[in-house]
């Protein structure tokens, strides 16, 4: 005789809270987080080959690095916004990717809330500095010697 | 006995060491980012300061970290698509072990010109 194993659909819709295993107040963090992780993802393949091949394969490569290089990419808003994107989508990928390393392997309560704190703090400071860099930067500081500033300074 | 469950779907197989390699990776990344956002801003403090700093990175020894880091991202970057086309394309689930050779046929189709171009410059020292 043939056994016929149906099986049920898993049952959908709401979760009683005293089921779930996070307070009411979280919602769908978690969710927005993997799905954020997989879009910014695909903008950051995009965003950091074209960094990498604009800086290190074209003309002299990392050669050809140095403040006037720089100077001259953030000349340019379209480089500023390309660089700003990357500081804020990596910064965030990357600490959500951090955050998830630390709740899998941090058994401790103790442990996990100093290692998140830490990871917040540094990660809130690198966000920072990066972005005030970016839009406070002077490609023409004055006082510098004129050899080490892009050639548009000299006008 | 054992502690190794024998012929599991993902236990030591494609599914768990790109799972761990996407780990490492990640975090290496990621360690790098905050050095290199803290590199950069030195152009705030100074030409000469930040001159100063990359010109450390200008040799074989750092081009070789280099090629390290790059082959990091280039793996996370394919390995990442890969995840995203198993959590969202139909078939996803069904070739993912397939899935990771191509994202490995990638990653040397990359690495190869970037080697060889990253290297030369490094080694001849450009110019």
């Amino acid at each position: 005789m043939a056994v016929s194993t149906e099986i049920q659909a898993p049952r959908s819709g709401r979760i009683a809270p005293e089921y779930t295993r996070h307070g009411r107040s979280k919602g769908n963090f978690e969710m927005g987080a993997w799905l954020f992780m997989r879009l910014s993802g695909v903008v950051l393949v995009v965003l950091i080959f074209g960094h990498l091949f604009v800086n290190l394969m074209v003309g002299e490569g990392v050669h050809a690095i140095d403040f006037g290089f720089v100077a001259g990419k953030w000349a340019d808003p379209f480089w500023q916004v390309w660089d700003l994107s990357m500081l804020w989508l990596a910064m965030l990928h990357g600490t959500n990717g951090v955050r998830t390393i630390i709740n899998d392997y941090a058994e401790k309560d103790g442990t996990r809330i100093t290692l998140k704190t830490i990871l917040y703090v540094a990660s809130a400071v690198i966000v920072v500095l990066g972005t005030l860099v970016i839009f406070t930067f002077d490609p023409c500081p004055a006082g510098a010697a004129a050899e080490l500033l892009p050639s548009f300074c000299q006008a | 006995m054992s502690k190794t469950p024998a012929g599991t779907l993902y236990r030591g197989r494609e599914g768990m060491w790109s799972w761990v390699g996407h780990r490492v990776t990640g975090v290496a990344i990621f360690f790098f980012l905050l050095v290199h956002v803290l590199d950069t801003a030195l152009v705030r403090v100074s030409p000469d300061a930040y001159n100063a700093v990359i010109a450390t990175y200008k040799n074989p020894f750092m081009a070789l970290l280099e090629a390290g880091l790059v082959a990091a991202i280039v793996f996370h970057a394919f390995n990442g698509l890969r995840v995203i086309l198993i959590d969202f394309w139909k078939k996803g689930p069904k070739y993912q072990a397939k899935m990771l050779w191509g994202v490995i046929g990638l990653w040397v189709v990359v690495m190869v010109p970037f080697l060889i171009r990253h290297l030369s410059l490094a080694f001849t020292g450009g110019h």
